[in-house]
């Protein structure tokens, strides 16, 4: 029987997957691992109340053994899903498609390819199919009750341990599901720099910020904050790009954004190719005006 | 202590390649290749673990044809042992990689498999996690920072809201993410060297299928031509317009 598992980190993460979800077209139950199940309109919803994420291979395999029952299970495509999805898959013996944008047809995906330099359609020979999804390739999530709501406790032992949890900066909104995003680069000079212009925007705006790689590096902005092909992806009603050239790595994370507006000094910078809105000035002036003006 | 290192060829990260015209493949015409950009980390990886315990030995491997002798020549020139090619030119999806990946590892009994987060090229992320689960080993990816030590791996790993610290007991996969190390450059005298190092090429060992198969590259939809303003006013202007601020 064709039925999809949705498995949710977060209710969070179960509201921005619902899209998909209710219009993947078969009946579907939600298991959400943390928190109470939002109303989503899942057939059976299933809250595991864990405290925190345990390590793939216990998970992986508590997760597996949740799953037997279904055709189709599918997880947003966020750091933990990439790290115990594939482990799911390789135990149900079930194909694997990664980033999933859209589903034009039964057993078809359609998904990212080389930095988004292509579109790829995949074809699913297999009867089970476990896939992660970018939630801003389908409609927006209707609220709708679920037909029932039970508890469940998942039974996982790990051999990998983790002997210090990451301590989320809080704050800003979640990058991935921000309405509003101010990204800097390079020229942002360094940590303070960029927290006081490229955060203080963000804020202003109620948004999240981000960085290129190169900020990254460079110790301007945190790790968590990279945005791109192997960072994180974005799909704000605004994404501001302050001092970023725009390499293909980087637009492989915005271009699911409504507005980009570009800001470089550069006339020829390649990100005014895909902005809506470019204008040619020096960050340490737009962005200060832009605060006050907006 | 043996660590075994994939390496994968792929188009050349900052290559502009676009898909051909009826959509069977991407136009690699005149387009350089080169290692996986995280494979070539995890390699690094390797070699500055062995830089600091000469007993460990690295064993390069790449899944593909004749042409992939070239990137495991970069790997023995950065300072792998050896390398082998298992011989399979078909495209095959993560799950054959990591069942032929796998099938080698039960061979030669590696402590560590030290690999790339992702291909760059197909961008799927799943042959590590697929391999870790038919060894039955624990893993830890997106790595940015590993230490070895008594039979435990500890790790610095990337995670959705920061940095955590993992530990886990060998043998292990480890997969690698941009911030663990930048990759070295390779003078003459390692390419020359390089020649001389055995790269051994052996048929593939299962019979795994692909359970996925590309049908179709088409061009990423293109964004509407946008427009340049020429001050904050007009640009706070024009997202008013859009309904935005
Ligand atoms: C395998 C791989 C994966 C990668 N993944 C990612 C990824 O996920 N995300 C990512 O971002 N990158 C990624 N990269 C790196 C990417 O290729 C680029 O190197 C990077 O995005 C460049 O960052 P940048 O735009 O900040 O820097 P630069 O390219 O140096 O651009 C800086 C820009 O700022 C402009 N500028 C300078 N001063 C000012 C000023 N005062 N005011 C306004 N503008 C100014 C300049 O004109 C220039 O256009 C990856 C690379 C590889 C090889
Ligand atoms: N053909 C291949 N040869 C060697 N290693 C590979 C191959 N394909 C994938 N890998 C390894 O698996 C990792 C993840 O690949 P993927 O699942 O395709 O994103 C890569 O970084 C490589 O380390």
């Amino acid at each position: 029987m064709s039925k999809l598992l949705l498995i949710a980190f977060s209710p969070a993460e179960a509201e921005a997957a619902s899209g998909f979800a209710q219009s993947f077209g078969m009946p579907f139950d939600l298991l959400c691992l943390t928190g109470s199940a939002p109303a989503v309109g899942a057939e059976k919803a299933t809250e595991a109340n864990l405290e925190a994420i345990p390590p793939a291979d216990g998970l992986g395999t508590a997760l597996a053994a949740q799953s037997t029952e279904y055709s189709h299970v599918a997880a947003m495509s966020s750091m933990k899903a990439k790290d115990v999805l594939p482990r799911m898959a390789a135990l149900l013996d079930a194909a694997m498609v990664s980033d999933v944008i859209a589903t034009p047809a039964k057993n078809q995906y359609q998904r990212p390819y080389a930095a988004g330099a292509a579109i790829a359609t995949v074809e699913v020979t297999s009867d089970k199919t476990v896939m992660t999804i970018r939630p801003a390739g389908f409609p927006q999530g209707e609220p709708n009750p679920n037909g029932s709501t039970e508890a469940t406790s998942l039974d996982i032992t790990s051999k990998a341990e983790v002997t210090q949890a990451a301590q989320a900066s809080g704050g800003r909104p979640d990058l991935t599901q921000a309405k509003v995003v101010v990204s800097g680069g390079r020229p942002l000079k360094d940590a303070a720099t960029f927290e006081e212009l490229i955060g203080g925007l963000a804020d202003h705006l109620g948004g999240a910020a981000g960085a290129t790689r190169a900020a990254v590096d460079s110790g301007i902005a945190s790790n968590e904050l990279q945005v791109g092909q192997t960072g994180k992806i974005v799909a704000p009603d605004l994404y501001i790009a302050a001092g970023i050239s725009g390499s293909t790595q980087h637009m492989a994370g915005i271009k699911d954004s409504k507005v980009i507006v570009a800001i470089n000094t550069d006339g020829d910078a390649p990100i005014f190719e895909s902005a809506d809105f470019g204008l040619v000035m020096d960050l340490f002036d737009a962005i200060p005006e832009l605060k006050s003006k907006l | 202590m043996k660590i075994l290192v994939p390496i994968k060829r792929v188009i050349h990260p900052y290559a502009k390649v676009k898909p051909l015209a009826d959509g069977t493949g991407m136009d690699t015409a005149n387009i350089k290749f080169d290692i996986n950009p995280f494979d070539e980390i995890a390699m690094e990886e390797a070699v500055r673990l062995k830089e600091a315990d000469p007993s460990i030995t690295i064993t390069a491997v790449g899944i593909g044809g004749a042409e992939c002798d070239e990137q495991l020549r970069k790997a023995l020139a950065m300072g792998a042992d050896d390398a082998i090619r298992i011989d399979l030119s078909d495209e095959i999806d993560s799950s054959v990689v990591a069942a032929e990946l796998a099938a080698l590892a039960q061979e030669l009994s590696p402590d560590l498999i030290l690999m790339g987060k992702q291909s760059t090229d197909s961008d799927r992320g799943q042959a590590a996690q697929m391999l870790a689960v038919k060894l039955d080993w624990p893993q830890a990816s997106f790595i940015s920072k590993i230490a070895v030590d008594g039979g435990m791996v500890n790790v610095t790993r990337e995670t959705d809201e920061g940095e955590e610290q993992l530990q886990a007991p060998l043998p292990c996969v480890v997969t690698a993410d941009l911030r663990l190390n930048e990759p070295r450059y390779i003078a003459l005298p390692g390419i020359i060297k390089a020649r001389s190092k055995p790269l051994a090429v052996r048929p593939r060992m299962t019979d795994a299928q692909s359970k996925t198969r590309i049908t179709h590259l088409a061009p990423p939809p293109e964004r509407p031509p946008g427009r340049m303003v020429g001050s904050i006013d007009e640009l706070v202007a024009a997202l008013k317009e859009r309904g935005i601020a």
